[in-house]
């Protein structure tokens, strides 16, 4: 008997103090290459947040193209957080769905950019074709795998810095388009998004080159061997700035917002820093980046509002329907 | 034991409830699952202005998407209604080792995921996979001999250049989820079929090409035309094989669902339904020609 109610005692006691540690869950939406990153950095803020609170935070993670998944929260899937690859899909929470207010990408330093990233080229071992540069992407004969820029966040990076080098190079907007309509000749295969060209370049064995994430360009390096591929840097490309956002209409109704925003105030300390470069983002932070100048080769990089007046006018001029994109290949 | 004792009462008791009951429940089952979603697509679409409603599913690119969607579909549905025939046949007629297999394996395309299909499809067949290193080659040869043969056709514009990621692999791919439709719907009816049929017809002086074109053919006619139908509705609206196949260049191997796809990732809700209703139309338009084609090949045949 007194053994049974010790052990009733034991249970109701390690039941109480189980509902005192409230636990959370939090959805981060975010897109194709960021997967392993958020595994990384949510086990990392989960402790901390433990640390801090007392409270067990769990963050499940969605990954897909990002005009997708901003679609997909438009739509009602309850993200706590969006975490995407670029502004003009979190700006369309705002503009479609009023789920975010306008001036979102004020709320939190550099942007909303916690990290940011490059587009890279990525060739086969020993560079066969010896492509160095943007214009050796539009020679003959000389197959390029990039996603098609309609579906895809990363291609539209892709596009734009192709076609700021062509006019920093070439002279005028007109000369970048031809510029562009080569380079499109040389295409393959347009995947839908980022994740789908890389394999169809290192699985499919299709193109000689892949215009990638920087991130991701090194993610394959590590999967396949770099006894297979090497990356090459261009003299010249875009500052990619990947921006985050808590997702106010979500939060308010879920009770999560101090938590919500917490997740993302993180990114920006020394360790959420240290995780977004361990895996191949560049840091913002200048003291972690300068421990990994190593992985992150030097180049003249311009930002989207430097060279195109920001991602809404980027949009609408070449990607809307009858945007540049379709009109290259209307002809 | 009186006549009137084993006549049926006047209104006759059917086994299950009445007409009103079912017809009832039909509508509303039709109008849950089927109708209300596609009257939605048409309310989204009526959003639109006719001249919006014009650009979006009339712009050269969407044109071309049609051509490369319906061209396709029906070469693949032609291509399984022989094909399909044959295996049909084989499967009733025959008995051999792993029929059983055989016959499992047909309705493969029915429960494998799209998407599975569709890489498996890339990988097998892209020049590096182990069937398109040798048929790649062969293809390419193919095209350009063709060219060199009748040089006025476009040959690399019809056909593509490649397999996997061009228009031969838009084939392949609606070819592979078509496949069982044919099969399924055949099997029934030739099982039902009986052999003596061909035996009467051998002994009155029939041979093979006229037993199988003036018995065996006529017979079929409605199952395989259905079949037919089936398999090509099923290839206009499959999306999930192809898109991994079929390298999505604009003007060329784009299928008409990826497009609204695209539209859909640009927001543009109104623009994806408009496309969506007018493969919608033209689809029911097509299926309802191919079910009066079948009517009348009843008919004609049964005389």
């Amino acid at each position: 008997m007194k053994f049974k109610s010790l052990l009733f005692t034991a249970v109701a006691l390690a039941l109480a103090a189980g509902a005192h540690a409230k636990s959370i869950e939090l959805l981060n939406v975010s897109y194709d290459p960021t997967r392993e990153l958020y595994v990384d950095f949510n086990k990392a803020f989960a402790a901390h947040w433990k640390a801090k609170t007392g409270d067990n935070v769990v963050v499940k993670q969605s990954h897909g193209g990002s005009g997708k998944q901003a679609r997909g929260v438009i739509d009602g899937l309850p993200a706590d957080v969006v975490t995407l690859a670029l502004a003009a899909d979190v700006d369309a929470l705002a503009a479609v769905a009023r789920l975010i207010p306008p001036d979102w990408q004020k709320r939190l330093p550099d942007n909303s950019a916690p990290y940011t990233s490059t587009i890279v080229f990525l060739v086969r071992k020993g560079n066969p074709k010896g492509i160095k540069d943007w214009d050796d992407l539009v020679k003959l004969g000389v197959a390029v795998i990039t996603p098609n820029p309609k579906t895809s966040g990363g291609a539209r990076w892709n596009y734009l810095a192709a076609w700021e080098y062509a006019k920093r190079k070439l002279g005028s907007d007109d000369a970048a388009k031809e510029f562009i309509a080569k380079l499109f000749k040389n295409v393959p295969v347009l995947d839908s998004g980022a994740r789908g060209s890389t394999t169809t370049f290192v699985q499919r064995g299709i193109g000689d080159v892949s215009i990638s994430w920087e991130n991701e360009a090194f993610l394959a390096i590590k999967e396949f061997g770099a006894d297979k591929f090497e990356i090459v840097v261009p003299s010249i490309s875009i500052l990619a700035e990947p921006t985050v956002s808590v997702v106010d209409k979500v939060v308010r109704k879920k009770g999560t917002a101090e938590v919500a925003k917490a997740y993302l105030d993180y990114l920006y300390t020394d360790e959420g820093q240290e995780i977004a470069a361990r895996n191949y983002y560049r840091p913002r932070n200048q003291a972690i980046a300068a421990k990994y100048t190593a992985n992150f080769a030097q180049l003249k990089l311009f930002t989207i509002d430097e060279a195109f007046g920001g991602w809404a006018k980027a949009q609408k001029t070449h990607f809307a329907d009858g945007g540049t994109f379709d009109q290259i290949y209307a002809k | 034991m009186s006549i009137a004792a084993i006549s049926l009462p006047r209104f006759s008791r059917r086994v299950l409830p009445g007409f009103g009951l079912s017809l009832g429940f039909t509508l509303a089952y039709l109008g849950l699952i089927v109708l209300i979603p596609l009257g939605a697509a048409f309310i989204k679409a009526a959003g639109l202005s006719w001249a919006d409603f014009l650009t979006a599913v009339a712009s050269p690119r969407v044109l071309a998407s049609y051509r490369v969607s319906f061209g396709i579909s029906l070469l693949a549905a032609l291509v399984n209604g022989v094909f399909g025939g044959i295996l049909a046949w084989v499967l009733v007629r025959y008995t051999f080792p792993g029929r059983r297999v055989v016959d499992a394996l047909v309705d493969l395309p029915f429960a494998l995921p799209t998407a599975v299909a569709g890489i498996a499809l890339a990988a097998i067949y892209s020049k590096n996979g182990w069937a398109g290193q040798w048929l790649e080659p062969l293809w390419v040869g193919t095209v350009h001999r063709l060219a060199g043969w009748i040089p006025w056709v476009d040959w690399q514009g019809w056909l593509g250049k490649t397999i996997a990621f061009d228009r031969a692999g838009i084939f392949l791919a609606l070819t592979f989820v078509g496949l069982p439709f044919v099969v399924r719907t055949l099997q029934p009816v030739l099982a039902e079929l009986e052999p003596e049929l061909e035996e009467a017809a051998a002994t009155l002086g029939a041979n093979r090409w006229q037993t199988m074109t003036r018995v065996i053919l006529p017979e079929l006619m409605p199952a395989l035309i259905t079949g037919f139908a089936l398999a090509f509705a099923r290839a206009l609206g499959e999306y999930g094989s192809v898109v991994f196949i079929a390298g999505n260049m604009p003007m060329h191997s784009e299928i008409t669902p990826l497009l609204i796809i695209t539209k859909l990732e640009q927001y543009d809700y109104r623009g994806a339904t408009a496309i969506a209703v007018v493969m919608l139309v033209t689809s029911f338009v097509l299926l309802l020609l191919i079910n009066l084609l079948q009517k009348w090949s009843r008919r004609y045949y049964r005389v």
